[in-house]
């Protein structure tokens, strides 16, 4: 939906990564949603993480099902394929895709709409499956497209632009996600562009499920007075457990922290996750604790962001399968036919 | 004469007769473990040189309800279902009463005598032969489940000594079957004998007997699942996903045993991936996102789960993306009679999802075109990079039928279609994605992770440009909807062609038919011809149809369009898709979850060719030019 083409021309004093790109060169198109809308925020993040990690943009795919947070993925990484597929089946597509090339990065993108209603089941059994993806939902609590009407994330309470209250209770994805075995979980906001922008590099360069909860607040629809997922409510309720970098390869520590302030984790391809405790008692490498930290705090109100949990020695549905180590995509005929030799056995077995 | 479609009335029939042509019905419990019993009956006469066709007729059920199991002995080759029954062992107290009633007058019928019945369980008009095969038995072993199952392979031994099974070709198939289990052959031969010796003590063999043959020639006896998913491992698919609904489980299955077999390398690590899907929703996006990126992927399922998976089918259409699905066709709507079979997923199948789509069906007449068509539903779909249907039934998919062996050509490659590569690219080659550059309507795509600069697309089920830019103008809308149209048009040159097969004489008759409905249809045209019916006849093998189809109605002033669904299905296609007129095309139907017949099938069309003979005269006398 792009009636404006963007320059092509990059300013040249624009810092660049290993790969000799700039942020600009991870950009997609011009958004076409409302101004203000939390999901811009998102698509900055994760157009900053993908440059800050120097990913080829061609060797990731970025796979959406349907609504505004799913319109998303064309508006970053121009250069990598992109699939903006079918209400609530994201978690499908992309879990045949990766069975199809297990060498690119999968980033699935979604809403709440799309992950916790129609997509509730696709959601639940891609992560128990343990599909090696970032699903990231951008979660505002509302349907936007459609104008307005409650979404399965909206907390019981909560008030809808026209001041009605919702009166069903609210699906926490991420308390699900971690019940499921999501082996990466993080919640966030789209206005904490700092807290963010680490947790889709630890979640792109985590080896299994890694699922991002991002509260997105809708400007159009969300953000008044009574809402639970407005700008101002998030900031309000905002209880971050930890501050994460992502490391790749062995940076040297150069700040001074207090003894046990910094926690680091160190993932299977090396990569490091160094988290800076933000609470003492949290400890995101214990599932369980995680999930009743979790419960204990929304019932006091509070939204409970960072890295909720990690398990660094992850595996993927690939392993699970023992799929072999070159893509499906990549396998020619002889890799494939069993040749004609093979079947006249098949067939002298069924006379 | 058991082996004429036309049945004679009489009060006292004399007792069937007949070598190497009649039909035997076994009725069962279902979870007794008569399944394997009754295979050895009918594997043993395939091994004596005699075609069979056998059928498992079952319940939507694990354990307790009515099964059957129909062997058709045609020395002549039918292999489709003929009607009637001349030799029943009805072992099932709850059917007895119909499974008597069946029986062709002079036809006979075998039980189990240990408890005496009541002569109002009989009838006169046909042969009673008792064997006490729970007497036998309970004297023979003491454990409950011995004395059941070796009951099944007791009967089996009386039957062989009744119509003459070769007792060599039993002892040689117990052999191959429990290679692994020695102790079984001995065990199972011993119960064979035991029904055999009393059988050959007390009793003589009937009218409808065995003769060694050479009539099966190097046939195979094989499930359609089984022929298909061996397909797909020949057709280079790599991803499977499924959902378990029958009649389409076992093909998911045998994909999975010959992929164990043939696509794991000795270090253990797989050329394919399975997953068992949470529904068929899941099970297509998967196959969707997998063909999406450049792997041949599947699903199979029934009727249900096409309607499920309905979105993604038009997903695949409108965003131009290779999947195959191999619909394994049962009774519907609904839930319907998921044990029983029929042809009524065809409009569903050609006209998937909302708005103007139009998808490839494959019609596969036996377990051997599952196999040639199975495979070649990958090149198509990725040829045409759309959805393709191999469009199978319960009949052939979950029945054993005899069929010519597979065969591959070795230097056959896999047609990938158009897909540009890093090269092309780099090279400076034009791509637009949905660009016809070839005038057949098919446009190039890339891989994801082809090129760092050159290629990339935005895929999506809204519209868009020729160049997949997002579009709501009507003008790239309709020229896209275009441009998909005349690739339809390209897929029916690329699809399987239609199968003439001629009358003796010229006629202006002819008949449709296609799939599961082949061998019994072929049978019911040489008893049609014998009768004076000639009947040019065309099995269709896919969707859409190729012209001389078209020509093929046109050339013939009536068409029978035989199929199995009520509401002629595959006529509407006919007229929708060849503008024909609805009175040129006569609906044969048959519908009611057992398959088609060929005595039904010379009645249905032999009267509609009388009552039309009553009005005009309808064929050309004088032999074809």
């Amino acid at each position: 939906m792009t009636y404006i083409v963007k320059p092509k021309l990059h300013h040249p004093s624009l810092p660049k990564n290993d790969l000799g790109f700039t942020r600009r060169d991870y950009e997609g198109r011009i958004s076409t949603l409302c101004a203000g809308c939390g999901h811009d925020s998102i698509s900055a993040a994760i157009i900053q993480a993908c440059w800050e990690l120097s990913i080829q943009p061609h060797r990731l795919a970025k796979i959406s099902g349907i609504g505004c947070s799913s319109k998303t993925p064309d508006y970053f990484l121009s250069q990598s394929h992109g699939f903006n597929s079918v209400h609530g089946r994201m978690p499908s597509v992309l879990t045949g895709a990766n069975l199809a090339n297990r060498d690119l990065i999968y980033l699935g993108v979604s809403g709440d709409g799309d992950s916790a209603s129609i997509g509730l089941g696709q959601f639940a059994h891609s992560i128990r499956r343990g599909v090696n993806m970032s699903y990231i939902v951008e979660n505002n609590g509302v349907y936007g497209l459609t104008k307005g009407q409650f979404s399965a994330t909206s907390d019981k309470g909560s008030k809808s632009k026209k001041g009605v209250e919702n009166t069903e209770s609210g699906i926490d994805l991420v308390a699900l996600a971690l019940q499921l075995g999501a082996t990466y979980v993080g919640r966030s906001f789209s206005g904490d562009k700092d807290q963010l922008v680490p947790l889709i590099k630890g979640a792109v360069s985590h080896h299994g499920p890694a699922f991002l909860d991002v509260i997105s607040p809708c400007v159009a629809f969300n953000n008044h007075a009574g809402s639970t997922k407005s700008f101002d409510y998030v900031r309000e309720h905002n209880e971050a457990v930890n501050r994460l970098d992502v490391i790749l390869g062995r940076a040297p520590i150069t700040t001074e922290y207090r003894p046990g302030e910094l926690r680091e984790v160190t993932q299977h391809d090396g990569s490091v996750l160094r988290l800076r405790k933000l609470h003492d008692d949290y400890d995101p490498t214990n599932r369980i604790a995680a999930a009743n930290y979790l419960q204990e705090r929304h019932a006091e109100g509070e939204i409970v962001t960072g890295l909720l949990f990690v398990d660094p020695d992850a595996t993927d549905l690939h392993d699970r399968l023992g799929t072999t180590a070159q893509p499906l995509n990549q396998l020619g005929a002889s890799d494939l036919t069993p040749g004609a030799q093979a079947l006249a056995k098949i067939n002298a077995g069924l006379r | 004469m058991p082996d004429t479609l036309t049945q004679a009335a009489s009060s006292r029939p004399a007792p069937l007769a007949a070598v190497n042509d009649f039909v035997v019905k076994f009725a069962n419990v279902n979870g007794s473990g008569s399944a394997s019993a009754n295979g050895l009956f009918a594997k043993s006469i395939i091994r004596m040189g005699v075609p069979v066709a056998a059928r498992n007729i079952f319940p939507s059920n694990i354990q307790g309800l009515p099964t059957w199991y129909e062997v058709r002995v045609s020395g002549a080759g039918h292999l489709g279902r003929r009607g009637g029954v001349d030799l029943a062992v009805p072992l099932n107290p709850q059917t007895w009463d119909d499974d008597v009633k069946e029986i062709s007058p002079g036809g006979y019928l075998f039980y189990d005598s240990t408890k005496p019945l009541p002569a109002s369980k009989f009838r006169d008009d046909i042969n009673i032969i008792g064997v006490p095969l729970t007497a036998i038995c309970n004297e023979a072993y003491k454990l409950p489940r011995e004395r059941q199952l070796f009951k099944n392979i007791c009967y089996v031994g009386a039957l062989s000594w009744l119509i003459s099974i070769d007792r060599a070709v039993i002892e040689q198939l117990l052999k191959e079957e429990f290679a692994s289990k020695p102790k079984l052959i001995g065990a199972n031969l011993n119960a064979f004998n035991l029904g055999r010796d009393w059988a050959k003590a007390n009793l003589q063999p009937i009218g409808l007997q065995l003769q060694k043959s050479d009539a099966v020639g190097d046939r195979i006896f094989v499930e359609g699942n089984a022929a298909a998913a061996l397909g797909a491992v020949y057709g280079g698919a790599t991803v499977c996903a499924w959902y378990p609904i029958t009649p389409s489980t076992s093909l998911a299955e045998a994909f999975t045993g010959y992929c164990e077999d043939f696509r794991t390398a000795e270090d253990g690590s797989k050329n394919y991936a399975i997953v068992q899907g949470e529904d068929e929703i899941a099970s297509i996006g998967i196959v969707v996102g997998a063909g999406w990126n450049g792997a041949r992927a599947f699903t199979c399922t029934s009727g249900p789960g096409i309607s499920l998976m309905n979105e993604f089918i038009g997903l695949s259409y409108f965003a131009e993306i290779p999947a195959v699905i191999f619909d394994v066709q049962r009774g519907g709507p609904s839930t319907g009679m998921p044990t029983r079979t029929q042809q009524s997923d065809i409009l569903l199948a050609a006209y998937a999802s909302h708005g103007d789509t139009k998808h490839v069906l494959l019609l596969p007449s036996d377990p051997g075109e599952c196999f040639t068509m199975g495979a070649q539903a990958f090149d198509l779909a990725d040829r045409l990079q759309s959805t393709v249907f191999v469009m199978l039934d319960l009949d052939i998919g979950m029945q054993e039928w005899l069929c010519e062996p597979f065969k591959w050509d070795d230097a056959k490659q896999l047609d990938r279609g158009k897909v540009m590569t890093a090269e092309q690219l780099e090279a400076g080659a034009f791509f637009g994605r949905y660009t016809d550059v070839d005038g057949d309507g098919i446009p190039f795509r890339t891989y994801p992770g082809t090129h760092p600069t050159k290629g990339a697309y935005f895929t999506r089920g809204t519209s868009r440009n020729r160049m997949a830019g997002y579009s709501e103008k009507g003008v790239d809308y309709q020229d896209n909807m275009e441009r998909l149209l005349k690739k339809f048009h390209a897929a029916a040159t690329l699809v399987p062609g239609p199968v003439l097969r001629l009358a003796r004489e010229k006629t202006r008759i002819g008949a449709i038919y296609f799939g599961s409905t082949t061998p019994a249809m072929h049978e019911a045209l040489e008893a049609l011809e014998a009768a004076g019916h000639h009947i040019d006849a065309m099995r269709v093998r896919a969707f859409p149809f190729s012209q001389d189809v078209y020509d093929f109605i046109h050339a013939h002033d009536e068409i029978c369009v035989v199929e199995q669904n009520r509401d002629a299905q595959l006529r509407s296609l006919l007229m929708i898709e060849g503008g024909i007129d609805a009175s040129h095309l006569t609906s044969i139907l048959h519908y009611d979850g057992t398959p088609i017949t060929a005595r039904f099938l010379f009645d249905a069309i032999g009267k509609r060719l009388e009552a039309r003979k009553a009005t005009r005269q309808i064929t050309e006398k004088g032999p074809r030019q």
